[in-house]
């Protein structure tokens, strides 16, 4: 029967591409566990360079997670790294020149990042004018803003509970101290959280007749993440435990997972991007759906760049630039879809860990910025091309 | 006289459909040829043969043209003898000029480097000719469609022109617009240019053709000198075919009125001209309602119209169901006062072809799957599993997607969509398009099953037959107007056809 092999192959296609990714994710981690090591004899994943790279991504991944609903509804935000470096600066004049409390200054640049997201998505969920000439208007005006905000110069330094939403641990509740037990804890109740939700899944999946691979298959790569996840939670735990980003981080990972999958408003988000007069036919009001996926975008651009913002403890001119084209580049080496429609929380997540891998092992390895742009553009491009290689073979 | 074309015994398959049977065409040098045809008789398939769409031995027989047989193989061919076809869908670039389109692609050019001055001049010429007095700098989303018409024609010319063919040329004209075309082909036939038009419009046919060939079913049923035609024997010519026994049995149940809508009026997005005139119709529960009408007549519009103004600028009117005004100004509001509309165009408008069967069965009624905000994806699954059980959706699982389906599943799985709503109307707009004959008896029996559930239907359809086999009544649409209503006992192809035909000559002997 062709059509049953047609099934199988779309399955063993689909599982393909995010096993698929989280193996290179893997490789690359390895590559630089084994170069870095024999060329400068430093150790890849010291407790040290492990904390450093969830501190230097968790921005990219925030944004990403916007950026993704951004995309799957068919559109483009460029504005992204302007719009961090404005909310930083807002930040920065709020707590620093105008004495602002913390309580109060981080909702209010949430909210300051929705009204811009609101401002951006308004002419191109309502006026229909094109994303991608928005938001690379809305990049250049954030970034002028920025400049004006900040008069050209650094603001800083911040209060220590400012800067605590980047360079801040949760402190051991346990009171061993080192290792850090909570660190531990918590990571052994993500461990088997993930293992339940994904058997529950499987059991739902081959309930309803979908071929879902063998149980060995199954347990191997939970072993394998397990097994991961554990050892990123004793190297932690035995430096200076959970950074705080990182719970705020796996948190929203969690969030717009389940959002993306398992909600209503998530689901008509897809169809927008799958078919939109199908999806308006439908009674989906694909107008406002758009637009707040650019709010979100917004808030969650304001998130990061107050993170960037405490991480380097002053709000600066420079701050962001570039941002956006990192996050678009996981998003798409995470699997999504140019033309809206598809796209996996998991993928994006795994597609900025990669991005950041890579940079921050050519960093240490000493690799100029020049190499680094090419080799990361590349990446970009075999991903992708993977993905329609993929395609078409699936027909 | 001679004959300038002659198409001999052509014959044309796609996969699982014979589209042209045995069509033999003789066009005399300098006539005016009309050809008819019902929708789907084969007309514009026979002029894709003619014009090399279709190349040299995708089809039998033989095209001989000036004397010589000819072996299209594609349409530059065909062009370049002379031969050039005006589409109903205008093949112009809107934003460029008059005089840009005329030598599109035929430029006025040595190596390369265009002659703009020279272009200009030969384009008033050209204007001239078709007496449309533009400057041929004018881009020509500035012209209505009347004007840009003759461009076209001035664009065939620019390419000299023996053989000009004009598919339905006026459907999409105002009156006067149509009446200076049809001047305009009276003129060219004088200098010397052999036409053949597309028409179902009996005043025109009789005003310009000289002689008339009627096509059914992928044949040449006959060709009539001017003196023969009259309008009994153009229809007669047009549907004479017989009834097979295509259509499952029914035994109405028709119920009390359900829906009603009266004085619907409806125009064009983004012109002043009015799509939807004046339109009253009804539905009562357990009865299948058709639409009948040529392409264009504003069938869809109406529909669509009628569904959350998904087509055009409402203006006035007024839908009951269930004897309530129904608030139909939105598409969800639509939904929620009972109406669901199946589109012609399931690819495009109906399905997300990337998603499988479970996403799109459940995409306009969300809210039946989920508990709140969350989905329940297990109580999704059972609903799709439910409508591939009860509509016989042939694949290997409702997780398929829906883009590896065939036509006749694909049109299930919209309908299990709009089923899911729990529609008391349901409008099907062309349901059995382009899916083949056991999957259409299929369709069918599952609208008699809905009309015995107490559901209305409102079945628009081109197929003729199809209406009058499935229909309870039957209401006929033309220019945008509903021109008449009959009952299964009055209707017949004969019926429908002369109302339309009476119509459009209303229209003509109102303009004149």
């Amino acid at each position: 029967m062709t059509s049953a092999k047609e099934t199988l192959r779309t399955q063993l296609g689909g599982n393909m591409r995010e096993n698929g990714m989280m193996l290179a994710l893997l490789a690359i981690v390895f590559f630089f566990l084994v170069v870095v090591r024999a060329v400068q004899d430093v150790d890849f994943l010291s407790a040290q360079n492990i904390t450093n790279l969830f501190l230097q991504n968790s921005y990219v991944i925030i944004m990403a997670l916007g950026m993704l609903l951004v995309i799957v509804s068919g559109h483009i935000d460029l504005s992204v790294g302007s719009v961090a470096a404005f909310t930083g600066a807002i930040a920065a004049t709020l707590t620093v020149n105008s004495g602002w409390p913390v309580w109060a200054v981080m909702p209010a640049v949430l909210v300051a990042g929705a009204m811009i997201g609101a401002a951006q998505g308004y002419w191109i969920a309502f006026w229909r004018i094109p994303s991608f000439i928005v938001t690379l208007a809305g990049m250049l005006v954030f970034r002028g803003l920025t400049l004006w905000l900040l008069a050209g110069q650094n603001i800083g330094p911040f209060p220590r509970e400012f800067q605590a939403l980047s360079t801040g641990f949760v402190p051991d509740l346990f009171g061993v101290g080192r290792p850090n037990m909570t660190a531990i804890a918590v990571i052994v109740v993500a461990i088997l959280a993930i293992i339940w939700q994904n058997l529950r899944a499987r059991n739902h999946d081959t309930a309803f007749g979908m071929q879902t691979g063998s149980p060995a298959m199954f347990w191997m790569k939970h072993a394998f993440i397990s097994a991961a996840l554990l050892f990123v939670g004793w190297k932690l735990a035995t430096f200076r435990g959970l950074p705080n980003v990182l719970i705020v981080m796996s948190i929203l990972i969690v969030a717009y997972n389940f959002f993306a999958n398992q909600t209503t408003t998530g689901r008509r988000i897809y169809a927008v991007g799958g078919n939109e007069k199908a999806a308006k036919l439908s009674g989906i009001k694909t107008d406002r759906l758009v637009f707040f996926t650019f709010v979100n975008m917004g808030v969650l651009a304001a998130l990061a760049g107050m993170i960037v913002t405490a991480r380097l403890n002053s709000a600066t001119p420079k701050a962001g630039v570039g941002f956006e084209l990192d996050v678009i580049a996981a998003v798409f080496i995470g699997g999504a879809s140019m033309s809206g429609g598809s796209g996996k929380v998991i993928g994006v997540v795994v597609g900025a860990l990669i991005m950041g891998v890579m940079n921050n092992g050519m960093s240490i390895m000493g690799i100029g910025i020049d190499y680094q742009q090419v080799i990361k553009g590349l990446v970009l491009l075999a991903a992708v091309i993977f993905d329609v290689y993929n395609k078409n073979k699936q027909g | 006289m001679t004959a300038l074309l002659e198409m001999r015994g052509i014959g044309k398959s796609f996969p699982g459909v014979r589209a042209l049977n045995r069509v033999d065409l003789r066009i005399e040098q300098g006539e005016i040829h009309a050809i008819c045809g019902e929708n789907g008789a084969g007309k514009s398939t026979l002029m894709k043969v003619l014009s090399g769409v279709y190349p040299h031995g995708s089809y039998e027989g033989d095209i001989v043209y000036e004397g010589r047989t000819m072996a299209f193989k594609g349409i530059r061919d065909s062009e370049a003898e002379g031969i050039i076809i005006i589409h109903q869908e205008l093949a112009l670039v809107p934003l460029l000029s008059i005089a840009e389109n005329i030598f599109l692609g035929n430029e006025v050019a040595k190596s390369g480097i265009i002659n703009w001055p020279l272009a200009f001049q030969k384009t008033e010429e050209l204007l001239a000719k078709v007496g449309l007095k533009e400057a041929p700098g004018t881009p020509v989303e500035k012209l209505g469609v009347g004007k840009q018409q003759l461009v076209e024609i001035a664009k065939a010319l620019a390419k000299h022109v023996k053989l000009l063919i004009l598919d339905e040329p006026t459907a999409a004209l105002q009156e006067n617009d149509s009446q200076k075309l049809l001047d305009l082909m009276l003129e060219l036939k004088a200098q010397g240019v052999t036409s053949i038009i597309i028409s179902h419009k009996l005043n025109e046919i009789r005003r310009v053709a000289d002689r008339v060939t009627v096509i059914r079913d992928g044949s040449t049923v006959s060709t009539l000198n001017r003196d023969e035609v009259t309008e009994e024997r153009i229809i007669r010519d047009m549907v004479g075919r017989d009834m097979e026994n295509r259509y499952p049995h029914r035994e109405p149940q028709i119920g009390e009125m359900l829906m009603e809508v009266k004085g619907w009026n409806v125009g064009h997005a983004d012109q002043p001209r009015q799509m939807i005139k004046d339109c009253s119709f009804n539905v009562r529960r357990g009865e299948i309602v058709g639409i009948a009408g040529l392409m264009g007549s504003g069938r869809t519009e109406l529909a669509m119209s009628l569904f959350g103004r998904s087509y055009g600028r409402f203006q006035s009117g007024e839908a009951t169901i269930e004897g309530k005004p129904a608030d139909l100004s939105t598409v969800s509001r639509a939904i929620d006062a009972g109406l669901a509309y199946v589109t012609e165009d399931r690819k495009v408008l109906g399905l997300i072809l990337d998603e499988p069967i479970t996403r799109n069965v459940t995409l306009a009624n969300l809210a039946g799957v989920a508990s709140g905000w969350v989905l329940g994806k297990g109580r999704e699954h059972s609903v799709a599993e439910d409508y591939r059980k009860a509509l016989k959706i042939r694949t290997p699982g409702v997780h398929q997607r829906v883009v590896n389906l065939s036509g006749g599943n694909q049109q299930k799985v919209v309908l299990s969509k709009w089923l899911f709503t729990d529609p008391q109307v349901l409008i099907l707009d062309e349901p059995t398009r382009g899916i083949d004959v056991g999957a259409k008896y299929e369709i069918y029996a599952i609208m008699n099953d809905l009309a015995a559930q107490g559901r209305g239907i409102v079945m628009i359809s081109s197929e003729m037959p199809e209406l009058l086999g499935m229909c309870d009544r039957i209401f006929v649409m033309n220019e945008g107007k509903i021109v008449g209503e009959l009952s299964r006992q009055e209707a017949s192809q004969e019926r429908i056809m002369s109302l339309i035909i009476r119509d459009g000559n209303e229209n003509g002997e109102k303009a004149a």
